[in-house]
């Protein structure tokens, strides 16, 4: 019963993305207009829409930037992770027991939930860097059970509000904005999620990022030109810990409430089907995610109430088989296919009639 | 020491199921190379069926009998209509379809058959072996069963052509395919057997948790934790290591002062990892050095 | 300063009457039309809490049957009810949803301590009222500063205070092991004991917490077993409360068994568990459990069956969550009934601090449910049974545990 491991490890350095060429320097007019259509979207849809509507809108943000953390890791990175939810629930209980008991004001609790999901993070990608694939997730996946079970112990109970969770109040607009307190988090989120994905899109596009991409690629190779791959990857891991850590800040300031057992490893999966559904190894998939988490289980719901969980199995079904690369790998398609149709066909005969 | 003694059968007892869950695991591993997120709703499913059998009167045995063979009958239909057409696809479109097929068992199965808990029967009885109460009848006989699995797979696959074919097949498709070898219908038959494997775990589990949609959810982390600790590449790893989560979380809960009671699942999974740390791919797993 | 001339206040009114006539027409009341009266709520119809999804779709039965029945003062009911997966994120969502979107009167019975822990302030801040919330934690009662959110159910730590007091009356020696789930409600249980016990909580040896995805909780009770317990606290929910009766005869363990009212139906766990096992076991009631042979002739039982074969047919007999949602809904619509007309969100939550005496038939006899507006838990009254190994037998008097 010889294993395939070598088949798993084989596969591990095929890449879970088809390898891009280099990302353009600039990038294209289209790409620049989508990208400036989302900001206006953003900016518009809180001031005329209902204020639930902003408010699903700030939580989509904020799955978003959660995937897009995981995104960093697996997609980029080519390692895994099933422990995001410890990551996201980090950062919403630092950002919760900072305003709660020591009523930090809530902009600062970002960077601290942050940082202390960066030190996180990269403390965990240390001995991660001995594990490959499913021990890998394995690991990961025992700090997504550990989290909960930590946070409800008794003895810190004091900090965390132990089972009970912690309540926070929503924090107002600043300098007397005529908004209201949901439109302001909207666009603070939104501010927040801007500087993180030109951040991240930066990285990509750096030597870091490369270097970071040819671990994912091909670990041997990388570590052959002198690539530093142990510090990569537990600086991945910390930096993919800080966003989803970030985003779990934004979240506990928004929902207004953190409990120890929101932050199970369910959330991780669900973060693992938004980062698949908008497309591994792409930034600007992460809404696409974002979007799907949120409102394909209301949709199900909808449909069904008794079936909802059935109901959102066949739409992942779905969604996975037409495709396969996630919604961005989906775009690219087409518009290749649409590039492609307008492309003027080389002439293929040997020997073309007079 | 009697304490010690108890804890450690009892958590003998509780690893019997995790190392049952932990076999058909590795099993499906084996034929496919992933973990199989949705084989603990695979085995409830299984059992359930089995269940309504029951309900229409059917003995004991028929009603086993039906739920190995449509689950291995199931287990084939599933790779052949949901994960033969992504089999190109990146692996991790692969496990949001194992997350889908989850999904979509627990739905249905709380749909069609209620959350209240039900009663499975037992072909071993429920007395307590050894007449000390330390160990059940049924305990032994879970554990007896999940060895002679054990065993019978050692021999499929040693000693059969076809189980030679089917580890060729999963240890180099390409390879395999020139030889002959109907790679496709091998894997078909991986996850037909993982389903039947599942399907007996499920029902000599539910007698010991009940049966409700619920309960194959712990008994499959519990598994996954096994399986990893004994070795993704040994299904003897991986019963050893499912016996192993099940003595280690008891005793930790036992007897670790003050953390012990709220902790011991963190504490358990934390020594596994700790024990990867030392062997990174299982205690009996074998590391593979691949060419470059 | 102008002087407010004669001239000034008649330049003035056309501009009033603009701006009245801008104003935007308010819906009368929010949730209410001439024929249609709109409420809410969230339960568990997915993910590992959806054991509790029934609650919801039996209240949604009890309104259709309501409606088919003429209605509440001349209006239908439109229930609302959207699933939150027991998370508090989705239930902020779907309860935003529910008072800004579908702009409902008022919420009935959300189901859970964290989830609804999540609204209660949003709640209370919006002015909504946060009707009969589906949770035993004590904390809903709290007028002063909650004004808006009332409870239900016997809180679990006067059920608590309840035990301590019948082990200490019985078993005044006894050492204890305690079984409890490790959240919200479980700890709730174990922090009324305990404060129940007072100066004897010493008393209790062995605390086993367990978590939901536990797949079984056998060797616990082994471990109760070997710290030499003679008393057990067994507040599990049906799964593993089964689990633990059944281990316990078949370790040969023989405590002073006493079950909490979670775990206590006849066809959800001590069937399962095997009845001759359960001899003995002791517990609290408010509500009657239909599987009891004891009610089969009772005339509120017939009629919840009758409103299930016809309005619930799918829905499980032997789950007690079902004449839970029914019951729930049987209050509600007494809420609104005292209401009349007046359908405000201000007489709503006026009325449900208004209840005398209003006994839901569902309940043991002789409970009433009372509220006043310094007193939001409606049923605060329990009683004691033993289970004869074929049906529990109610003994004593209606208790009332006292709760901090």
């Amino acid at each position: 019963m010889s294993a395939p491991l070598e088949e798993l490890t084989a596969r591990e350095s095929v890449p879970l993305v088809p390898v891009r060429s280099q990302p353009a320097a600039r990038a294209p007019i289209g790409r620049q207009l989508a990208i400036a259509m989302a900001i206006l979207a953003g900016l518009l849809i809180p001031l005329r829409a209902t204020s639930f509507v902003t408010f699903e809108l700030t939580q989509v943000m904020i799955y978003a930037l959660a995937i897009l953390g995981l995104n960093l890791l697996i997609g980029f990175n080519g390692q895994f992770s099933l422990g995001h939810s410890a990551f996201y629930g980090i950062g919403a209980y630092t950002a919760a027991i900072l305003m709660s008991r020591w009523e930090v004001p809530y902009y600062l609790t970002l960077p601290a939930a942050g940082g202390v999901c960066f030190a996180v993070g990269f403390l965990f990608g240390l001995p991660a860097l001995r594990l490959q694939g499913l021990y890998l997730a394995l690991a990961t996946f025992a700090l997504a059970i550990a989290m909960p079970q930590i946070l409800k112990f008794h003895p810190f109970e004091d900090f965390t509000g132990g089972v009970q969770g912690l309540v926070i109040d929503k924090p107002d607009p600043p300098f007397g904005l005529p908004i209201d307190a949901d439109q302001w988090l909207s666009y603070f989120t939104l501010a927040v999620l801007l500087v993180l994905l030109a951040g991240a899109s930066r990285l990509i596009r750096s030597r870091t990022g490369r270097a970071i991409m040819a671990i994912r690629d091909n670990p041997i190779a990388a570590a052959a030109m002198g690539i530093n791959t142990a510090l990569y990857k537990t600086l991945t891991f910390g930096v993919s810990a800080l966003y989803t850590g970030v985003a779990g800040a934004l979240g506990a300031i928004v929902v207004q409430f953190v409990a120890p057992d929101s932050f199970n490893f369910l959330l991780s999966v669900s973060f693992l089907v938004g980062l698949v559904i908008g497309g591994v190894g792409s930034i600007p998939g992460c809404l696409f995610g974002g979007l799907f988490v949120l409102f394909v289980p209301n949709i199900a719901e909808s449909i069904s109430i008794g079936l909802a969980g059935a109901i959102y199995g066949v739409i992942l079904l779905i969604v996975i088989f037409v495709m396969p690369s996630g919604a961005a790998g989906f775009v690219r398609l087409t518009l290749a296919r649409l590039a492609a149709l307008r492309r003027p066909r080389p002439n293929t005969q040997l020997n073309p009639k007079p | 020491m009697e304490l010690l003694l108890q804890q450690v059968m009892a958590g003998l007892a509780t690893g019997g199921i995790y190392a049952c869950m932990a076999l058909a695991v590795v099993m499906i591993y084996q034929a496919i190379d992933h973990l199989n997120f949705a084989q603990g709703e695979m085995a409830m499913f299984s059992t359930f069926i089995a269940w309504q059998v029951m309900q229409w009167g059917q003995p004991y045995w028929v009603a086993f009998a039906a739920a190995v063979i449509l689950s291995f009958l199931g287990g084939i239909a599933i790779e052949r209509v949901l994960f033969r057409p992504i089999h190109n696809a990146p692996i991790l479109s692969s496990i949001v379809a194992f997350i889908a097929l989850f999904s979509i068992l627990n739905s249905a199965a709380g749909y069609i058959w209620d959350f209240t808990i039900k009663s499975f029967p037992t072909p071993f009885g429920n007395k307590p072996l050894l007449g000390g109460a330390l160990l059940g009848t049924h305990q032994a006989g879970m554990i007896a069963v999940t060895l002679g699995m054990l065993g019978l797979l050692y021999l499929f696959f040693r000693g059969t052509r076809l189980g030679l074919a089917m580890r060729a097949a999963a240890a180099n498709p390409e390879s395999a395919r020139l030889v002959g070898i109907r790679v496709g219908w091998m894997t078909a038959l991986g996850w037909g057997m993982a389903a039947a494997i599942g399907a007996v775990a499920g029902m000599l589990i539910a007698p010991v948790v009940f049966l409700e949609p619920n309960m194959m959810l712990g008994v499959l982390l519990y598994g996954f934790a096994g399986a990893v600790l004994g070795g993704l590449t040994s299904p003897g790893g991986a019963v050893l290591g499912g016996f192993a989560v099940g003595i280690i979380e008891n005793l930790a809960g036992s007897f670790i002062p003050y953390v012990g009671r709220e902790l011991k699942l963190t504490i358990a999974l934390v020594l596994i990892v700790a024990v990867l740390m030392v062997r990174p791919s299982g205690i009996f797993g074998r590391s593979v050095v691949s060419r470059v | 300063m102008k002087r407010l001339t004669r001239r000034s206040i008649l330049a003035a009114a056309p501009a009033a009457a603009l701006a009245l006539r801008a104003w935007p027409a308010r819906a009368k009341n929010p949730g209410v039309t001439d024929t249609e009266i709109k409420i809410g709520n969230t339960v568990p119809y997915s993910g590992p809490a959806s054991s509790y999804g029934t609650i919801g779709k039996a209240q949604a039965a009890y309104w259709k049957m309501l409606n088919d029945n003429g209605g509440i003062n001349g209006r239908k009911v439109n229930f609302i009810s959207y699933d939150d997966a027991y998370t508090p994120p989705k239930t902020v969502e779907m309860v935003r949803k529910l008072v800004e979107q579908d702009e409902v009167l008022c919420t009935s019975a959300t189901l859970g301590t964290p989830t609804n822990s999540a609204i209660w302030q949003y709640m209370n801040q919006k002015k909504v009222p946060q009707l009969f919330v589906a949770t035993g934690a004590t904390k809903w009662n709290d007028p002063k500063g909650h004004p808006w959110t009332i409870g239900w159910q016997p809180n679990y730590q006067s059920e608590g205070h309840v035990y301590a007091a019948y082990i200490l009356a019985t078993k005044p020696d006894g050492k204890i092991g305690v079984l409890y789930q490790n959240d919200d409600f479980g700890k709730d249980y174990l922090k009324g004991i305990k404060d129940g016990l007072r100066d004897k909580v010493s008393m209790i040896i062995n605390e086993s917490p367990y978590e939901t995805t536990d797949p079984t909780v056998d060797s616990l009770i082994v471990g109760m077993k070997a710290a030499g317990c003679d008393v057990f606290l067994n507040t599990a929910i049906p799964k593993f409360a089964a689990q633990a009766i059944r281990k316990a005869a078949e370790i040969e363990w023989k405590p002073l068994h006493v079950l909490s009212s979670v775990g206590n139906s006849v066809g959800a766990a001590l069937k399962p568990a095997g009845l001759e096992n359960a001899k003995d076991i002791v517990s609290d009631f408010y509500l009657k459990d239909p599987t009891d042979p004891a009610w089969q002739d009772d005339q509120a039982r017939k009629d919840w069956l009758a409103f299930m074969d016809k309005y619930y047919p799918e829905g499980d007999k032997t789950d007690v969550g079902n004449v839970i949602g029914y019951s729930f809904g049987q209050t509600v619509a007494q809420v609104l009934k005292q209401c009349g007309d007046e359908l405000t969100r201000e007489n709503v939550m006026k009325q449900a601090a208004n209840l005398h005496d209003f006994v839901v038939p569902m309940t043991l006899p002789g409970i009433k449910l009372n509220t006043t507006p310094t007193d939001f838990a409606p049923i605060k009254q329990v009683q004691m049974a033993k289970f004869t190994g074929e049906r529990w037998e109610l003994f004593g008097q209606l208790l009332t545990g006292a709760s901090s």
